[in-house]
């Protein structure tokens, strides 16, 4: 528990303090650094799936992103411990559910991706 | 991969998953939940004229009303959800679904004229069954399961036709309602 809080504010504070440092990049005119925690393909898969809905399960996002248990859960986890997504598990009669939600430094994150790749396209055809 | 090319390709990458994720759960629970709700006073003010014009008409005013709140439902669900209805896979769950809800439309005229108005309930809602089950293959499980069950509602309407008008109040107001709820606590209003 504690651990996984730990990430979290580690991951709050470095994804606000890149957002940061993008700003600067940018009106230098410069790459601007992405989030690694959601350049993975599946993990950027997660996060936009759940920006355009309240919550997923488990398996509408492993039937949306076509992938793996093992997988998905992986990347889950590493968003959950980072702080972008919260998840909740509980039973329908005797049937396990595990359900997703987009948390505003997820959004955050997003938002900010999508602007670091704008500005790389944007830098790339000015060059 | 230039910076650039992947850059665009994560750019369609996270266009691509949001349209897909977005049809996913674009069918509005609680405006279901409405829709069901106004086919329950139908049912009961059109019970007593079965199967005459006056009935067909009760019908139609019902069905033109929950059309406009489907419609208002799935674009404030789509707004929320920051993208269009119209978009991929919106319109496709809308094209499937809409052509046997025009063949409903367009049998009506030649039944009723043919005084076979005990038929339509039944006609109605195996192709709204039909209709539902077309293009809930985009949306939630549950979404086609519902289709199922208005096909089973018609087939229980053609075997029983006396029964035809309540089973639209069980059908268009209680599979409505029930499934309304469902998607509404599972996929966030």
């Amino acid at each position: 528990m504690a651990r996984t809080h730990a990430a979290r504010v580690s991951a709050h504070q470095g994804s606000s303090s890149s957002a940061g440092k993008n700003r600067e990049r940018r009106i230098a005119g410069e790459i601007p650094e992405l989030d690694r925690l959601i350049h993975e393909r599946i993990r950027l898969g997660i996060i936009s799936a759940l920006a355009v809905n309240d919550s997923l399960s488990f398996n509408d996002l492993k039937r949306l992103l076509h992938t793996t248990d093992g997988n998905l859960s992986v990347h889950a986890r590493k968003l959950e411990e980072g702080g972008y997504l919260t998840c909740r598990k509980f039973f329908e009669g005797r049937i396990p559910h595990t359900e997703y939600r987009l948390t505003a430094a997820g959004r955050r994150a997003l938002e900010e991706y999508l602007r670091s790749m704008e500005e790389v396209i944007r830098i790339n055809r000015q060059a | 991969m230039s910076h650039d090319v992947r850059a665009l390709d994560d750019l369609r990458f996270i266009r691509q998953t949001m349209e897909r994720s977005a049809a996913f759960t674009a069918v509005p629970g609680w405006g279901m939940v409405a829709v069901g709700a106004t086919a329950f006073p139908a049912a009961w003010l059109a019970a007593s004229h079965a199967f005459e014009l006056r009935w067909l008409q009760i019908w139609i005013a019902e069905a033109v009303m929950a059309a406009g709140m489907a419609v208002v439902a799935v674009q404030s669900k789509a707004v929320r959800s920051g993208l269009p209805w119209t978009s991929g896979p919106g319109r496709k769950v809308a094209l499937h679904f809409a052509p046997p809800l025009a063949a409903a439309a367009l049998l009506t005229i030649p039944l009723f004229r043919a005084n076979l108005g005990s038929v339509l309930p039944g006609m109605w809602m195996l192709l709204y069954g039909a209709g539902v089950i077309a293009g809930g293959a985009f949306s939630v499980p549950a979404v086609p399961v519902m289709g199922t069950c208005f096909m089973a509602a018609g087939t229980i309407a053609l075997l029983l036709p006396s029964l035809g008008n309540w089973t639209m109040a069980a059908a268009f107001g209680g599979l409505h309602i029930v499934f309304g709820v469902w998607i509404a606590r599972r996929y966030g209003g």
